[in-house]
C-alpha cells in the first residue's frame, strides 16, 4: 500500500513537467500549426542554464532558463519557422534538424558525459511521502498554469493570442498583427521549456539528450489533451504522468511505455480530437 | 484532426498545404508521355545493371557490404515514399516495421546456429528453458512468412483504429514516434527474450552457408538488390493503378474523397500496411546483411533518418526516395568516418537546407532542370 502512495507524487511531478513541456507545445501547434522537435533542446537549454547558474541560487535559474529558452524560441522562430506556416509535417522535420545540431553543440559546449546539478539545500528532505523537491515541481507548474490562465483570459495580449489561435484570418482581418502574437506564443511556450529544463535537474542528471526522453510523451499529452486547450493539456498530462508511473509500478518499467501508447489510442477511440476541443463548422 | 488550426495569414488550409505542393504528375506519379515511358525505362534497366553486374565486380566485398545495407533502407524508404510521398501520411515509426521484419528473422537464425539449444544471450541471462514465443521460430517457414505478416498486421490493427476515428497528420505522425519510442523501450527490458540492448547478433550459418563468407554477401547483396527492383516496380505498378490514384486523391483532399462515396480509411490503411511490410522485408534483409538487430536500429532517430533521407531524395518521386537512402547512407559512412564530430552539424544542416530551399528533394531539383531544359527546346 505505501509502494502505490509512494507512486504518487512520482507520477504527479513527471505530470507536473511534462505540462509545463506540452504547454508550450500545445500552443505553437494550436495556433501556428508548428511541430517543434526541437522544443525538447529548449528544456536541455534550461537545464544547463540552471547547471551553469549553481551557487547564484536556484530561484534565479528559473527566468534565467525561461529567457535563455525562450530566446532561443524567438530566434529559431523569426529565422526558420516563420517561412513554413502551413506547412507541420515540414516543421518536424526542420525542427528536429535544428535539434540535432543544437544536441551537437551542448556536446561541444559541456561535454557529452551527463552533469549532476546540485539540489538547493531547501529542497532535499520531505513531509512523509511528500519530497519537497516534487512538490516544488508541482507548485512551480500550478503556478505556470495560473500565470497562463491569467495571461490568455485577463490580458490584451492574451485575447488577441486566443483570437489568432481560433481563426487566424479573421484575427489578421480584424488588425491583429499575428505575425507579433506569433512571435510572443514562441517566446513564451519555449520559456516553459526551459523552466521545465530547471524542474527537471531537481530529479535527475542533465545531459545532451534530455530533451529527447521528455518529448515523445508531450507530445502524447498534446495529442490527448486537444490542440491549445489549458484544461486538456492539464488533464492529459496528470494522466499520462500517473499512468506511466503506475504503469510501471505494476507491471515492468519496459512496458509502461507500451500500456501508455495502448491507452492513447483507445482514447483516441472515444474521443478522437482529444479531451476538449474547439467546434468550428470547418472540415477536418 | 487539425481542426482548429487555420492555414498562416493567406495561405491554403494546413492539409492541403501539408507539403509542399508536387508537381503535377511528379515523378513515378507521371502518367508520361510514350516518350518519358520509354526514358524511364532505360534509366531502370541502366541502374539495374549497374548495381547487379558492375557493382559486384567493381566493389571489394566490404564497400559492397555497405551498399547492401543502404539498399536494405531504400527499401524501407521506397515504403516511406509511398505512404508519405504519395499517401500524405508521415510515419515516423518504420523502425518498428523493420524491427519486427529483423527480430523474426534474428530469431530464426539464432535458434538455427543453436542447434537445439538455447540461444548464447539467453545463457548469459540466465534463461533456462526456450520461451514460448520463440518455439515457433525455430521453422524457416514460419519465420519468414512473419518477417511479413507481423508488420502488416500492426500496421493494418493500427492503422484501422487510428484513420477510423480520422485522426490524421502531425497526430498519425507523433503516434507512429510514440510506437517507435515505446518498442525500444520494451526491446530494451527484456533482456532475456530479445538480447537487450545488444539485440541480437552473432550468426554463423544462412541457410546452410557461412553468413560471413563473401560469396554468401555477394549472394546477398544480390538479393537485396533484385528484392529492390521488384519492390519498386511493384509499388510504381501500385501508384499508377487505380488505387493509386485514390491514394493521391486521399492525399490531397481527403473529405472530396469520402463525399464521392470512397472510404479513405481503408485506402490510407492499406497503403500503410505496404509499406509496413516492405519496411519488414528490410529488416529481415538486414540481419544477415549487417550481422545484427538491435534496438539503436529501430528506434526514434533512425526512423526518422530515414524520412530525411526520403525527403532529401524527394518525396514525390519513388525513385528520389530509393536515392535519398542511398545517398544518405554514404554521407552518413562518409563522413562519421572523416569528420565524426561535425557529422550531426552537417545532418541537421542539411534538414534545414533541404526543408527551406528545395522541398521536393534531389528528384525536385532534377525534373525542373529537365523542365527548363524542355521549355527552352
Amino acid at each position: 500500500m505505501e509502494g502505490v502512495l509512494n507512486q504518487l507524487p512520482i507520477g504527479l511531478s513527471i505530470g507536473a513537467v511534462l505540462l509545463l513541456i506540452a504547454l508550450g507545445l500545445t500552443f505553437t501547434f494550436g495556433q501556428m500549426g508548428v511541430i517543434n522537435m526541437a522544443h525538447g533542446e529548449f528544456i536541455m537549454a534550461g537545464a544547463y542554464t540552471a547547471y551553469l547558474l549553481q551557487g547564484v541560487g536556484f530561484l534565479i535559474a528559473l527566468p534565467a532558463a525561461f529567457v535563455v529558452a525562450g530566446v532561443m524560441g524567438l530566434i529559431l522562430e523569426r529565422t526558420l519557422i516563420r517561412r513554413f506556416y502551413g506547412r507541420p509535417l515540414d516543421t518536424l522535420l526542420l525542427t528536429w534538424g535544428v535539434s540535432l545540431m543544437l544536441q551537437q553543440l551542448a556536446r561541444d559546449l559541456f561535454g557529452a558525459p551527463n552533469v549532476q546539478v546540485a539540489s538547493p539545500a531547501w529542497l532535499r528532505g520531505g513531509i512523509g511521502i511528500l519530497p519537497y523537491n516534487r512538490l516544488f515541481i508541482m507548485a512551480l507548474a500550478a503556478a505556470s498554469v495560473l500565470a497562463i490562465w491569467a495571461y490568455m483570459n485577463r490580458t490584451g495580449q492574451g485575447r488577441r493570442m486566443r483570437a489568432v489561435m481560433q481563426n487566424r484570418r479573421l484575427a489578421a482581418t480584424s488588425g491583429i498583427d499575428t505575425g507579433r502574437v506569433d512571435q510572443r506564443t514562441f517566446f513564451i511556450g519555449s520559456g516553459l521549456a526551459g523552466v521545465a529544463g530547471v524542474a527537471l535537474t531537481l530529479i535527475g542528471p542533465v545531459g545532451p539528450t534530455l530533451g529527447t526522453y521528455y518529448i515523445v510523451d508531450a507530445f502524447l499529452v498534446v495529442v490527448a489533451g486537444g490542440l491549445g486547450q489549458l484544461r486538456g493539456a492539464v488533464l492529459a498530462a496528470a494522466g499520462l504522468g500517473l499512468l506511466n508511473s503506475y504503469a510501471e509500478f505494476w507491471s515492468d518499467a519496459s512496458l509502461a511505455k507500451v500500456v501508455v501508447f495502448v491507452a492513447i489510442i483507445g482514447f483516441l477511440q472515444i474521443r478522437p480530437q482529444g479531451l476538449f476541443f474547439v467546434r468550428s463548422r470547418a472540415l477536418t | 484532426m487539425t481542426a482548429p488550426v487555420e492555414g498562416a495569414d493567406t495561405r491554403a488550409p494546413i492539409e492541403s498545404a501539408d507539403a509542399a505542393v508536387p508537381d503535377k504528375g511528379a515523378g513515378a506519379t507521371a502518367p508520361g508521355r510514350p516518350v518519358r515511358r520509354w526514358q524511364g525505362a532505360a534509366a531502370f534497366t541502366a541502374v539495374a545493371v549497374l548495381a547487379l553486374v558492375v557493382a559486384p565486380l567493381l566493389l571489394e566485398p566490404f564497400r559492397l557490404g555497405l551498399l547492401a545495407k543502404y539498399l536494405c533502407y531504400a527499401i524501407v524508404a521506397l515504403g516511406i515514399g509511398l505512404a508519405w510521398g504519395q499517401g500524405g501520411m508521415l510515419t515516423l515509426g518504420q523502425g518498428v516495421f523493420f524491427g519486427l521484419g529483423g527480430y523474426a528473422m534474428g530469431m530464426y537464425l539464432k535458434l538455427n546456429d543453436a542447434g537445439g539449444d538455447l540461444p548464447d544471450f539467453m545463457v548469459w541471462s540466465g534463461v533456462e528453458e526456450l520461451p514460448a514465443l520463440w518455439k515457433p521460430f525455430g521453422n524457416p517457414v514460419f519465420a519468414l512468412t512473419m518477417v511479413v505478416v507481423l508488420p502488416v498486421a500492426v500496421a493494418l490493427l493500427l492503422g484501422t483504429l487510428v484513420f477510423r476515428q480520422r485522426v490524421r497528420g502531425a497526430y498519425f505522425a507523433i503516434l507512429t514516434q510514440a510506437l517507435a519510442a515505446a518498442l525500444v523501450i520494451l526491446l530494451v527490458g527484456q533482456q532475456g527474450l530479445t538480447g537487450g540492448t545488444n539485440g541480437l547478433t552473432n550468426f554463423f550459418d544462412f541457410f546452410g552457408r557461412d553468413v560471413a563468407a563473401d560469396e554468401t554477401q555477394r549472394g546477398l547483396y544480390l538479393l537485396v538488390a533484385v528484392v529492390l527492383g521488384v519492390l519498386y516496380l511493384g509499388a510504381r505498378q501500385l501508384v499508377r493503378s487505380r488505387f493509386g490514384r485514390l491514394l493521391l486523391a486521399v492525399r490531397d483532399g481527403e473529405d472530396r474523397v469520402r463525399f464521392l462515396g470512397y472510404n479513405p480509411a481503408t485506402v490510407k490503411t492499406l497503403t500503410f500496411a505496404v509499406s509496413a511490410g516492405m519496411a519488414g522485408i528490410a529488416g529481415a534483409l538486414f540481419v544477415p546483411v549487417v550481422g545484427i538487430i538491435s534496438p539503436a536500429l529501430l528506434g526514434v532517430v533512425p526512423s526518422l533518418e530515414l524520412v530525411v533521407a526520403v525527403a532529401v531524395g524527394g518525396r514525390f518521386a519513388l525513385a528520389g526516395a530509393v536515392l535519398g537512402a542511398v545517398v544518405m547512407g554514404y554521407a552518413r559512412t562518409y563522413f562519421s568516418e572523416e569528420l565524426p564530430d561535425a557529422w550531426l552539424y552537417l545532418q541537421g544542416a542539411l534538414f534545414v537546407l533541404v526543408m527551406t530551399l528545395a522541398p521536393k528533394g534531389i528528384a525536385g531539383l532534377a525534373a525542373g532542370l529537365v523542365r527548363r531544359r524542355e521549355a527552352r527546346a
